[in-house]
C-alpha cells in the first residue's frame, strides 16, 4: 500500500490490516506514555485546503504518537477564490521534504491527482476530498463498530452480516461514499435512507439497498444507524421543503429514538452533530451513541495508516 | 498550358484514382489520367486520398483576449496542419464577438494569417449573457459578413430570446448555432451525470439538460420557419430528437465532435482535467448512437470544438479546471478511427461530413466543392486536403502547431496523416509540414 486515497479501491486484506494494526495502536493510547518511536525522523505534512480542526488534530496526534515530525500547512483557496495552485503548493512542500502528505481538499479527486500526476513523491493520505471520499473516517467507523460488536475478540474479524443504515445527504457526503465501499468490502449489509433528492443518480448500481422509510428500517433492528450531518447550504438548495420536514422524515427524533432505545442498535455520527435537526438530544446523549469513541478511535486508525504507509521506509 | 502543381496518382472521394492539375490562379485546372507535368511541381499522391479542404464550423481561436492559449495565427496553423481550409471562430473571445468591430478584427486577423479561411461567428446576445440580442445585422453587414451566430459556451436559454434570434436572422438567411445546455439543470456541472459521477463525487451534467433544449429549439425553428444548428450533440437522446425533427421537415442541422465519437466518461476516473469538456464525455451507448447518427445523416457534420487552454487552467483541481480540448490536428485521424475503420463511413462520407455539409450549412461557394458522386470539381478553387491513411503515430501535443497542449489523445496511437493542404491553390502544408501562408490581396 503506497497511498490511502479511497476505500473504493481498498482491498479486503488491506482494510483488515489497517483495523488490526489500529487495534494494536489503541493499546498505546491507553498507556501512560502514549508514544512509539516508529516514525522518528519522518515528517508528516498536514495539508489542509479546507478547515477541519477535528480531522487535522486527529492526524497530528496520530503522527506525534508515532514520533513523527508534523508540519501543519493551511491553504486558503476555494473553488471561487483561486490562489496558488495545488501543484505549486505541493511542489513547495516537496522541497521541504515530507514523507507523507495528509490532505484535506474541497475538490473531489485532489488526492488522486497528487498521487498520480507526478507532482509529489510522498505517501498521500486522503483526509477528505470534496464530495468524493474520506477513507480514514470510514475506517474509524468500521473500527468502532467492530469493537462494539466484538470487544476484545475484534482482531481479525470483519463485518460479515452486520447491518448498517446510513441516513441523510448521501449525494454530497464523502463519508457516506467511503462507508458504503468499505462496509461492503468487509461484508456488511448497507441500507441508505434519506430524501430521494439527496440520493445520487445511479445509486441502484451501488452495493446497497435504498429505503426511504426510516421507521421501517429501524424496526428491522439494524446493528448501527449512522446519521449524516445536514449541511446548511442543502436547505437553501431546495433539496427538501423545510428543516422540519427533513427531521420528521429522516431525523433521529426523540420519538423515533424511543423505538430503538435499549436495543443493540448503535447510533453513529461523523460529527459535528446538528442537535434537533438530524439527531435529537436524547439520541445524541444515549449510551448507544458512539460519537466520542469514534473520535478516540480516529487517532488509532490514523496511527495505523501512517504506520503501514511509512514504517520500514528510511527516515529523512 | 503550364500548371503550378500536378498531383499524380491520388484517389478522390469517389474512389477514382486520378491526376490533378492546379493552376496559377488557384483553381483546379484539370482532372484526368497522365496529365502533362512539364514545368509543374509534381506531387506524388499515390495511395493518398484527396479530400475537399475540411471545414470546421466550431473552432475557438481565443483571440482577442486569450492569446496565451491560442491566436488566430497559431489556431489557423493548427487548422491547416489538420487539413482544414476554413474555420469558424466562436464568439466567446474577450471582448466577445458581439459587434461589427470585433468580428471585423477576427476576420482581418484571419486574412493576415493566410493559413485558412477564418469566418467569425457572431454572438447571439450581448456579452453572451443571454439577455439582449447583439447587433446581428451590423455583423452581417460588416466586412466579416457574418451569417452564423452562437453564444457557444453559453446556451441561449431564454425561449423568447431564442425565438427572436431565429426570426431575426431570416432577413439575411443566417442561422443560430445553439450550445444546448439548460443552465439550471447544469449548475456547477463537472461531468456526465451517471453512476460514475456519483461515485467520483463530481456534480452531474444530465443528458436531459441538452435534450430538453434541443427539443425546444427544433420546435421553435419549426414554428418560426427558421434554421437552427445544434452544436456538439453528445447524447443518444439528442440524436433521436434530431432524427425526429428532420423527419418532420424541420430545418435543423447538427454537429458532433471527434472526441464525443471516441471518448467516454470512463476517462474522468483519472481526474485528469484534460478530459474535462463541455458537453461532457458520455457513455459508450451515446458514442455508438452518435456514430450511427453521423453515418445515417442525422448528424450533418463534424465540428472540432477545438478549445485550447493554457497549462495553468488544466493542471489543477478538476472542479476549477477549464472545459475543452484541442482537436484540429487530430480530427481526421480520429474520424478515420471511429468512422472509417469501423466501416460506418467511406471517404466520400468523410468528405461529406467534414467538408461538403458544413460548407453547405454556411452557404460557402468556394469550400466543400464536390459532385454528388464524390468527384472534385474542375474549375473550383483548389481548397484541398491530401491525406495518407496509413502511417501510425502516437499523439504528442508537443508536435502540434496549436499553442496549447490539452489534447485528450496524448499517448494514444492513431493512424493517418495530412500530408498536403492547398488553400486557394497555395500549398500551405507540404509533406506534413507548414510552408508559407497564402497572401491575400489587400
Ligand atoms: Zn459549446
Amino acid at each position: 500500500m503506497r497511498h490511502l486515497l479511497a476505500t473504493r479501491e481498498l482491498s479486503y486484506d488491506h482494510a483488515l490490516a489497517i483495523l488490526d494494526t489500529a487495534q494494536e495502536m489503541a493499546t498505546v493510547s491507553d498507556r501512560s506514555i502514549k508514544k512509539l518511536p516508529t516514525l522518528r525522523g519522518q515528517t508528516v505534512v498536514n495539508l489542509f485546503f479546507e478547515d477541519s480542526t477535528r480531522t487535522r488534530t486527529s492526524f497530528e496526534a496520530a503522527a506525534k504518537r508515532l514520533s513523527a515530525d508534523v508540519l501543519n500547512f493551511a491553504v486558503k483557496t476555494s473553488s471561487v477564490s483561486k490562489g496558488e495552485s495545488l501543484k505549486d503548493t505541493v511542489q513547495t512542500l516537496e522541497a521541504i521534504g515530507g514523507d507523507a502528505i495528509v490532505m484535506r481538499h474541497w475538490a473531489s479527486g485532489a488526492a488522486q491527482q497528487l498521487a498520480n500526476f507526478g507532482w509529489s513523491s510522498s505517501a498521500i493520505i486522503n483526509a477528505g476530498d470534496g464530495t468524493h471520499e474520506h477513507p480514514t473516517q470510514a475506517l474509524l467507523d468500521a473500527f468502532t463498530l467492530r469493537n462494539r460488536l466484538h470487544g476484545t475478540q475484534a482482531t481479525g474479524k470483519d463485518l460479515n452480516g452486520v447491518h448498517v443504515v446510513i441516513v441523510g445527504d448521501i449525494l454530497h457526503s464523502r463519508v457516506a461514499r467511503s462507508n458504503v465501499w468499505l462496509l461492503h468490502t468487509l461484508g456488511a449489509k448497507v441500507t441508505l435512507s434519506g430524501p430521494p433528492t439527496l440520493m445520487p443518480v445511479g445509486v441502484n448500481t451501488w452495493p446497497v439497498e435504498v429505503n426511504y422509510d426510516l421507521d421501517g428500517i429501524l424496526a428491522q433492528h439494524p446493528d448501527a444507524v449512522m446519521m449524516l450531518r445536514v449541511q446548511a447550504e442543502r436547505m437553501a438548495g431546495a433539496f427538501f421543503p423545510s428543516p422540519a420536514e427533513y427531521t420528521r422524515g429522516w431525523g433521529l427524533t426523540n420519538d423515533r429514538y424511543q423505538t430503538i432505545a435499549d436495543t443493540d442498535t448503535l447510533i453513529m455520527h461523523p460529527g459535528p452533530m446538528n442537535r434537533g435537526l438530524e439527531i435529537s438530544a436524547a439520541a445524541a446523549d444515549s449510551a448507544q451513541n458512539t460519537a466520542l469513541e469514534q473520535v478516540a478511535n480516529g487517532v488509532s486508525v490514523r496511527m495505523a495508516v501512517l504506520y503501514l504507509l511509512l514504517a520500514g521506509q528510511p527516515g529523512q | 498550358m503550364t500548371h503550378t502543381y500536378v498531383m499524380t496518382g491520388g484517389t478522390t472521394p469517389d474512389g477514382v484514382q486520378t491526376d490533378m492539375a492546379i493552376a496559377a490562379d488557384g483553381t483546379i485546372a484539370q482532372l484526368g489520367q497522365n496529365l502533362n507535368t512539364d514545368g509543374s511541381e509534381v506531387i506524388d499522391a499515390t495511395g493518398k486520398i484527396i479530400l475537399p479542404g475540411l471545414v470546421d464550423l466550431h473552432t475557438h481561436l481565443r483571440e482577442p483576449g486569450n492569446d496565451d492559449a491560442e491566436t488566430v495565427e497559431t489556431g489557423t496553423r493548427a487548422a491547416a496542419k489538420g487539413g482544414f481550409t476554413a474555420v469558424h471562430a466562436m464568439a466567446n473571445s474577450n471582448p466577445v464577438a458581439d459587434t461589427a468591430g470585433v468580428v471585423e478584427q477576427v476576420h482581418r486577423l484571419g486574412r493576415a494569417s493566410g493559413w485558412t479561411d477564418v469566418y467569425p461567428v457572431g454572438a447571439v446576445t450581448v456579452g453572451l449573457k443571454g439577455e439582449q440580442l447583439a447587433e446581428l445585422s451590423a455583423m452581417y453587414d460588416s466586412a466579416a459578413n457574418v451569417t452564423m451566430f452562437s453564444d457557444d459556451g453559453m446556451c441561449v436559454w431564454d425561449p423568447v430570446l431564442m425565438r427572436r434570434a431565429l426570426e431575426y436572422v431570416k432577413s439575411f438567411d443566417g442561422f443560430i448555432a445553439q450550445h444546448a445546455q439548460e443552465p439550471r439543470l447544469t449548475e456547477g456541472a463537472q461531468m456526465n451525470e451517471s453512476a460514475l459521477s456519483s461515485e467520483l463525487g463530481l456534480a452531474g451534467w444530465p443528458a436531459v439538460a441538452e435534450e430538453s433544449i434541443i427539443a425546444r429549439d427544433v420546435l421553435l425553428a419549426q414554428h418560426v420557419d427558421s434554421r437552427v444548428h445544434i452544436c456538439h450533440v453528445s447524447t443518444a437522446g439528442s440524436v433521436e430528437l434530431i432524427r425526429w425533427a428532420k423527419s418532420q421537415g424541420i430545418n435543423v442541422t447538427a454537429e458532433v465532435t471527434p472526441h464525443h465519437l471516441l471518448l467516454t466518461e470512463d476517462y474522468v476516473k483519472t481526474y485528469d482535467p484534460v478530459f474535462k469538456v463541455n458537453p461532457p464525455l458520455r457513455k459508450d451507448s451515446d458514442v455508438r448512437a452518435l456514430r450511427e447518427g453521423l453515418a445515417d445523416g442525422t448528424i450533418d457534420t463534424v465540428g472540432t470544438d477545438h478549445a485550447p487552454h493554457t497549462a495553468e487552467t488544466k493542471q489543477c483541481e478538476w472542479v476549477v479546471a477549464a472545459m475543452g480540448m484541442t482537436g484540429l490536428e487530430t480530427a481526421l485521424p480520429v474520424i478515420q478511427h471511429t468512422m472509417v475503420d469501423t466501416g460506418l463511413l467511406d471517404w466520400h462520407g468523410v468528405a461529406r461530413v467534414m467538408s461538403v455539409n458544413p460548407a453547405r450549412i454556411y452557404r460557402h461557394t468556394d469550400q466543400g466543392q464536390l459532385t454528388d458522386t464524390g468527384s472534385l470539381v474542375s474549375g473550383a478553387l483548389a481548397n484541398l486536403s491530401v491525406y495518407d491513411p496509413n502511417p501510425t503515430f502516437v499523439v504528442n501535443p508537443a508536435d502540434h502547431a496549436s499553442k496549447s497542449a490539452n489534447s485528450p489523445y496524448q499517448g494514444m496511437e492513431l493512424s493517418g496523416q495530412v500530408t498536403d493542404v492547398f488553400y486557394r491553390g497555395h500549398r500551405v502544408v507540404a509533406n506534413a509540414e507548414l510552408t508559407t501562408p497564402y497572401q491575400h490581396s489587400r
